[in-house]
Parts: C-alpha cells; structure tokens; sequence
C-alpha cells in the first residue's frame, strides 16, 4: 500500500481519516519533547501561562537527538519510549495538539484522549536513528536549551516514515498485529 | 608490566565511538536472517529499515541510535598488569572524551532524583575482573534505555524450577511489547545471587548473537524459551510478526539451596559493543 503523505499542521478531517496500521510520509514542522521538556509544557498550562510554540494541529516527536555532526543538521534522531509521556500527552491533546509520534504502547487514558480530540498516535521506527535524521532538513531549539538532549527542538521534515499506531477511533496497531500473529 | 590511564582512556573514547557507529557484524547478519524469515510485511519493512539504518550510520560515522547509552565497560585486568593512575578515573575520561568527539548524545543524569544531566554521559558503570595474565580486555557496551527499562528479576522457589524459568522469562518480553525496540536479544541470568543474576543477564548480551551457552542445561532452556517468546506475536517493532527475539543467551551459576533468582535484561536489536585488547610495556 502507498504510504500516506502528511503536511503539517494538521486539522481534525486529517487526522480523523487515518487508520492503525497505515504507513505515512509526514512533511513539515513538528516539535520535539520528552519527559522533562513534556513536565514543563504542562506546568506552564496548569499555570494558565503559553506554551513555547502555537500548539493547534502541531504535532509532537518523542525524541532527543545527538548532537549534530559537522556538515549536517542533527544527529541521530529515532523516537524514545511514549509510556513515559502518558500523564502529559491528555493535556497537550486539550490544547490543540493533532498526534504525538514515538514508539510502544499508551494507557488507556491517552487511548480516550486521542478518541476525544481525533488525534492520532505514530510510531516512528525505533532504534532507527541515523535513517531518521536523513529526513530531517531543518532543526532548531525554541526552549529549555538548559535541558540539552531534551530540549524543545523546532524540526522541518522531508518524507519522515510513521505509522499509525492508535487511530482516532481508539484502534490499536500493536493490538490488532500482535493478535494475527500470536499462535498462543 | 605497566600500563597508563592516558592510554586506557584514549582505547575508551575510541571504543565509544567505534560501539556507537558500527553493528557488529553478528547482529548485522541477525537482521539478515530476520527479514528472511519474517512472515509479516510491515516486520520485513521494518526489518530492512534497520539494515539501511546500520549502513548509513557506519557510512555516515552516525550513531546507529540517538540513544547512545549509559557506557557499560567490563574490564579483565591481567593480575600482572600495573596501572598507572586511578583506573576508574581514566575509564571516565575516556568516556567523556568519546561521547563528546564522537558527537553522541549525554544521556547520564548526576541523580535519580534531581536529574540534572552531568553533561559528558559519565560516569560509567564499570565492571572490573582480575584475570590471570599481563594484559587489559576492555569492552564498552552503550546500553540505551528503552531496553534497560523493560528488564526484570524474580526470586522464584526452587519447587517452580524449568518452568518457572520459561513463564517469568516469556512474561517479561510480553509485557515489554514493542518499547525494548524488537527483535530483541533476551540476556538471562540464572543463578547466584539477586545482583549476581541481573549482572549475569546482562552479560549475557555480550555473547555472540545466538552461540548457545556452554551449559547443556542451559541450552536447551534457550531454545525453549525462544519457543516461547516467538510464540507471542509481537514481531519487530511490536508492529505484530513472527520474529520478537533473535535468541535468547543463558548466563547460569551455582546458587543457595532455597533459591532460584532469574533475571532478564533486554536488549534492542542494535546489540551494541566493543572490545580492545590492551599489552603492557616493561617496567
């Protein structure tokens, strides 16, 4: 199957078409944060105060890449584990934010969430971090530079592989994969 | 026979870099052997993802994953073999100089609690024997953490024997699903102690993809276990498959007569290490 082209920012009818297990291409601006950086969005919502970029129809990217090598525009840049983002993603998805991108299974509080805001988890291919950052055209760091690897990065993305992982009717990829396979 | 902290740190940095850049070769050809026998197309797709993935970072000189790993470095210190300088201190050296010239990511945090990163991935985790012989085996494994997490230990009763070994095994690598980054390599530790069978576990990952334990008894609980665990489905990636371990390495060791300690430790499938051999010079 052809893999679905994306251009981000994303609205809702986007988002709300796409189904566990599609393979997509996605093009343009996303954010990167993990478990400090994600802590600190979300402090600044309960505090009523604005987040560092324009959350609608953004995207988020699990990730915090190497240092860039001479010549290129990041380093390696391959998802990290979502579990760990679970109690920040609800937040973020209230605010606007279209899908998050990482790699491996969601509670089922985040589960609710994207169904309530048609939003989308991607998982991008793990362990696949040199691969990655060759679709990566363009990298910048927009806040928390004290926390290095894990500060906010602004990314531009050419043709970044992803793929569905939990669709916006609550389907589940890992599920749905898992159970054709299992001969137990 | 004699031998400088300048040099250990400078065999450190390199292997750093080196482990960080380059699959070995045995995991590379574990890929291979994967995507061949991978009944499910997204697992083939995904599988020649992580091939070309190890190509570009070996051709590019990029880290194979942005997760370059608290450094694990075993070293078999010859008991004739003078260091000269504190040996930790140079191993920590070496490590921060590898992990800044080799532009790979600072991962280590100074506490648990306060998580402020001390910004050059030291310290590392150092595991130091003393073996016959005048001279240094170093071997640096990068262990990222997406693995790390999903390990566990069970003080099992002795009364729940083999198959007690198979299930807590099994369970662990279910439960991980797709967040260790699968195939995975499943290191088990058997025996000893409680800190004896996680080191066991870990060590375990060292061994040459899929060569069997020495043990016969172990063996042949790695090929059951393997059974097992490709039984669950969860494939690589997690995206569903028939490949979710590439094998599983039995580390095992005499143990207390009311226990049975297993440990996991996982590991993703870029099974990342590196070894150097070091010689002395006359005193």
């Amino acid at each position: 199957m052809e893999p679905i082209r994306l251009q981000t920012p994303l609205n809702v009818e986007d988002t709300a078409k796409l189904r566990a297990g599609q393979t997509c291409l996605i093009n343009g601006i996303i954010y990167t944060a993990r478990d400090s950086a994600h802590k600190r969005l979300v402090q600044l919502l309960e505090k009523g105060e604005e987040l560092p970029f324009d959350p609608r129809g953004q995207l988020i990217y699990y990730v915090g890449p190497c240092p860039a090598p001479p010549g290129k525009v990041i380093g390696s840049a391959g998802p990290t584990t979502s579990v760990r983002m679970d109690v920040y993603t609800p937040a973020l998805l209230e605010v606007g934010v279209r899908g998050v991108i990482g790699k491996g299974d969601r509670s089922q509080q985040v589960v609710q969430a994207l169904m309530d805001n048609k939003a989308v988890y991607f998982a991008a291919i793990g362990g696949a971090g040199a691969l990655i950052a060759k679709s990566v055209i363009q990298a910048e760091v927009i806040a928390f530079p004290d926390l290095g690897p894990e500060a906010v990065h602004r990314l531009e993305v050419k043709d970044m592989p992803a793929v569905v992982v939990i669709d916006s009717l609550g389907q589940n990829f890992y599920n749905l994969g898992r159970k054709e396979y299992s001969k137990r | 026979m004699r031998i400088k902290a300048e040099q250990i740190s400078a065999a450190v940095a390199q292997l750093c870099i080196v482990a960080n850049r380059e699959l070995p070769e045995d995991v590379c050809v574990a890929l291979k052997k994967a995507a061949e026998k991978e009944e499910s197309p997204v697992g083939r797709q995904m599988l020649e993802s992580l091939i070309e993935n190890a190509r570009i970072a070996k051709t590019e000189q990029m880290p194979i994953c942005q997760d370059t790993g608290m450094a694990v470095v075993y070293v078999d210190l010859g008991q004739e073999l003078r260091v000269e300088g504190d040996l930790y201190e140079a191993i920590n050296a070496g490590v921060a100089k590898g992990y800044k010239e080799g532009y790979l990511r600072k991962s280590v945090v100074r506490h648990p609690i306060d998580r402020v990163n001390t910004g050059d991935n030291t310290p590392a985790v150092v595991h130091l024997r003393l073996v016959p012989g005048d001279k240094m085996m170093i071997t640096v494994a990068p262990k990222g953490f997406g693995s790390e997490n999903m390990g566990g230990i069970a003080m099992l009763k002795p009364a729940q024997g083999r198959q007690g070994v198979v299930d807590f095994v099994t369970s662990v690598v279910e439960a991980a699903g797709a967040n260790p980054c699968p195939p995975t390599i499943v290191g088990v530790g058997l025996g000893g102690t409680m800190e004896y069978a996680t080191f066991l576990a870990k060590k375990a990952l060292l061994r040459e993809v899929g060569a069997p334990a020495a043990n016969p008894l172990d063996r042949e609980l790695e090929q059951e276990i393997e059974q097992e665990i490709n039984k669950l489905g969860i494939g690589p990636q997690g995206f569903g498959g028939r490949v979710t371990s590439f094998a599983v390495h039995i580390e095992s060791y005499p143990t207390h007569i009311a226990g049975l300690p297993v440990a996991v430790n996982l590991n993703c499938h870029a099974a990342r290490h590196k070894e150097i051999v070091l010689e002395g010079e006359e005193e």
